[in-house]
């Protein structure tokens, strides 16, 4: 394999605190080397003047829909979404036909992955089998065979003494738990965020408490049984004050946000626009600033997509009907830079290492670097070429995208994976 | 977008107006002894009912039917909807055969919305799940007008399951464009806070005396138990609360009138001595369903700038226009 010199970029490498000018050299897959003016004679060269360098970014929360509903998604389409987003790494949740509740299913996709996907794709495994939350699914042969954290996502465990013995069962396998708070019977039927939104659409509300109740609940077992938290897609201001509270405390517990859910509060969505409708969804403008200031208070560990794709047909349905979940992985970086970097809310290291050390950090996973000799996966951004989310574009299956021609400023221009260019912008 | 009928909250005040104006226009052909125009000869218009409904369906055949269109009325059960064919699918199926308007009701929210941004054919929103219901709000402000002189500083009292009422939320934004002073009264679950934010003008109260006293009119809704998922007030003392008696209309306004969108329930929301009572005009509401639906459908299929004048079309066997100041 040819080696690759990225020369005359910005690198940006929060695991060192490195924001200079650097080139990086990529050998063997790995991370060769990063220093002023390399030489290396033999490499292919990669101008990224004007480029920010970053360790390949992490998307620790994905659906890829395989195996099961290959319609909306496969390994091979999401990884290629992942690719043209900037990813080299992306996590699949386990809700799939059937559910990644064992080994069998874990090792199809990491076999599937390994042939078929430009990126890495790291499962993660169910809580319970067939996320029915009752039976604990066989946890230990799915981390042998490569699931990476347990979780039950959209079908979270409602049983609090069987959320207590996946904690203390994952913990033995240094697992992380990720749970997708949500206390199903005070959500059910919900579509909207409950507010002035759905009380005027006439649709029913999820109110913000529904995760709140779910996130005390969980920071509680994690303080009980020792065990790493991870909640998934935080929306609420509380469930935000009350993870900044429990870290003070000592209890292991990390969080991610969706890009949506920093970018759009319920009042901007376009009556009865599917598009628009997603778990958790799209909370009020006081739950919106509340997500700002915890990423900018570094309250907030990671940006993760909840990428979940879903076929045209699923998503033209009465508002009621369509599936929850909208596409992300192609706008996440553009959307982090308009509404957090462009805004000054956070810097540029900052906005990398919710990428890439902070998933990295929250599942245990040595990735997320450019230190020599961690994998070769490099993503070359730009913050100020201007482009356009075409969505029938998109590299994805699926089209559910809220951000159709939305103009960004900066956004992915090439993507390496373990040493080979995996996507490059055309533009 | 083919300009249709989706609901009250879009419209301006001014909209709104001449709908109000032209059917209180079309009020006296209901009396006549012949009450058939041709102003909409040779178009067809489709009602479409997913929903059981008695009196806008047929409200709605009639008022067509009096402006000389063809009509046909579908209902859920007999559609290719229970074969599995999607809801756009059905509708597009329908526009195909080249209606001039589809009149729909649905038991989702948004369903004539979403399908209005696909199709061609203008669109009626006989009800949409727990969102709108326009027509009903426009002859409910056509029967207030009725008995009193203008919508302004009116004091109407809204009372009964807001939550779940499309009724309640287009007669909210209409009487509120019209300066109205809303009073929305029911149990809290069934009174969602954030309703005060809807429009401009309202109170909220789960007290049904505070709502009823110095009301010019009282507005009942039906408990609608089939959209309720879940448990949210005791069903077996609901009428001891929030169910209209007498003794309440007593504190309203002595001229008050009491209106229900139908069907009633006896005992339930209302008692049957308010329900006949010389304030009830629940059945003038139902008369006034025609003439504002005839001006509806005139407006959404008649458009000037579609059809040139045919002739022999119009109306010009009716006196001019009227005019009401409100």
């Amino acid at each position: 394999m040819r080696s690759l010199l990225i020369r005359n970029g910005r690198v940006i490498d929060p695991a060192g605190g490195l924001d200079a000018a650097r080139d990086v050299l990529v050998a063997d897959g790995s991370i060769a080397a990063v220093a002023p003016e390399i030489k290396a004679p033999e490499a292919e060269v990669i101008d990224a003047s004007g480029l920010i360098v970053a360790p390949g970014f992490i998307d620790m929360h994905a659906h890829l829909r395989e195996p099961g509903m290959e319609h909306a998604e496969t390994i091979e389409s999401g990884a290629r979404a992942a690719a043209a987003g900037g990813f080299t790494s992306v996590c699949c949740m386990p809700n799939t036909i059937p559910v990644n509740d064992s080994a069998t299913v874990t090792s199809f996709i990491v076999e599937r992955a390994r042939r078929q996907a430009l990126v890495n794709v790291f499962p993660i495994g169910a809580i319970t089998k067939e996320s029915a939350g009752e039976q604990l699914a066989d946890i230990g042969a799915m981390k042998q065979a490569g699931a990476v954290a347990i979780s039950d996502d959209g079908r979270p465990v409602m049983n609090s003494r069987v959320m207590r013995r996946a904690m203390e069962y994952g913990r033995s396998f240094g697992l992380t738990v990720i749970d997708h708070c949500e206390d199903l019977n005070l959500s059910a039927g919900g579509d909207l965020h409950e507010g002035l939104t759905s009380t005027r659409l006439g649709l029913r509300g999820i109110p913000g408490c529904s995760e709140e109740i779910m996130v005390a609940r969980d920071l509680l077992l994690s303080q009980l049984t020792g065990a790493r938290l991870h909640v998934a897609h935080i929306s609420a201001k509380n469930s935000l004050a009350m993870v900044a509270q429990a870290r003070q405390l000592g209890i292991p517990v990390t969080c991610e946000v969706t890009p949506h859910h920093f970018s759009l509060a319920d009042r901007e969505i376009v009556d009865y626009d599917s598009n628009f409708k997603m778990k958790p969804p799209l909370r009020s403008c006081c739950d919106v600033e509340a997500v700002l200031e915890a990423i900018a208070n570094g309250v907030v560990d990671a940006i993760a997509t909840d990428h979940a794709p879903h076929t045209g047909s699923s998503k033209m349905q009465e508002f009621e009907n369509c599936p929850f979940g909208i596409t992300g992985l192609e706008t996440a970086l553009g959307l982090a830079l308009e509404k957090l970097v462009h805004t000054g809310r956070i810097s540029l290291l900052h906005m990398v290492k919710l990428f890439t050390l902070g998933p990295a950090r929250a599942l245990g996973l040595t990735r997320g670097t450019l230190a020599p000799g961690a994998p070769g996966d490099v993503t070359v951004f730009s913050v100020d070429r201007e482009w356009t989310f075409d969505v029938n574009q998109s590299q994805s299956r699926s089209r559910n995208s809220p951000f159709h021609l939305h103009q960004f400023r900066g956004g992915p221009v090439l993507t390496i994976v373990g040493g080979k260019k995996a996507w490059e912008s055309q533009t | 977008m083919p300009a249709g009928l989706l609901g009250i909250e879009e419209l301006s005040r001014d909209q709104i107006q001449s709908l109000l104006d032209r059917g209180r226009f079309y009020q006296p052909l209901q009396t006549q002894v012949v009450k058939k125009l041709d102003t909409l000869h040779g178009k067809t218009i489709v009602n479409l009912f997913f929903e059981p409904s008695t009196r806008t369906r047929i409200s709605f055949e009639i008022a067509a039917k009096r402006l000389g269109a063809d009509t046909i009325s579908i209902s859920a059960q007999g559609t290719s909807l229970s074969k599995g064919e999607s809801l756009l699918d059905t509708l597009n199926t329908l526009a195909a055969m080249k209606p001039d308007a589809i009149v729909m009701r649905h038991a989702a929210s948004g369903a004539p919305h979403f399908l209005a941004r696909y199709l061609p054919i203008p669109i009626i929103n006989a009800g949409d799940g727990t969102h709108e219901h326009p027509t009903q709000a426009l002859l409910d402000a056509v029967t207030i007008l009725d008995y009193k002189p203008g919508l302004r500083g009116l004091r109407v009292a809204v009372i009964g399951d807001i939550a779940h009422s499309r009724v309640a939320r287009s007669n909210i934004h209409l009487l509120s464009k019209f300066g109205v002073d809303l009073v929305l009264c029911g149990p809290a679950p069934l009174l969602p806070a954030e309703l005060s934010g809807l429009a401009a003008g309202i109170t909220l109260t789960s007290s049904i005396e505070d709502a009823a006293a110095g009301a010019d009119v009282i507005m009942m809704l039906r408990v609608q138990l089939e959209r309720q998922h879940e448990t949210t007030f005791p069903k077996s003392e609901y009428f001891q609360f929030y169910g209209l008696r007498l003794e309440h209309v007593r504190l309203a306004r002595p001229d008050a009138i009491v209106m229900h969108p139908g069907p009633i329930n006896r005992g339930r929301e209302i008692s049957s001595e308010v329900a006949d009572s010389p304030h009830s005009v629940i059945l003038n509401q139902v008369e006034n369903g025609v003439a504002v639906r005839m001006a509806v459908l005139e407006q959404v299929v008649a458009q000037p700038a579609e059809a040139p004048p045919q002739p022999g079309a119009g109306v010009s066997s009716l006196p001019a226009r009227m005019t009401i100041t409100l």
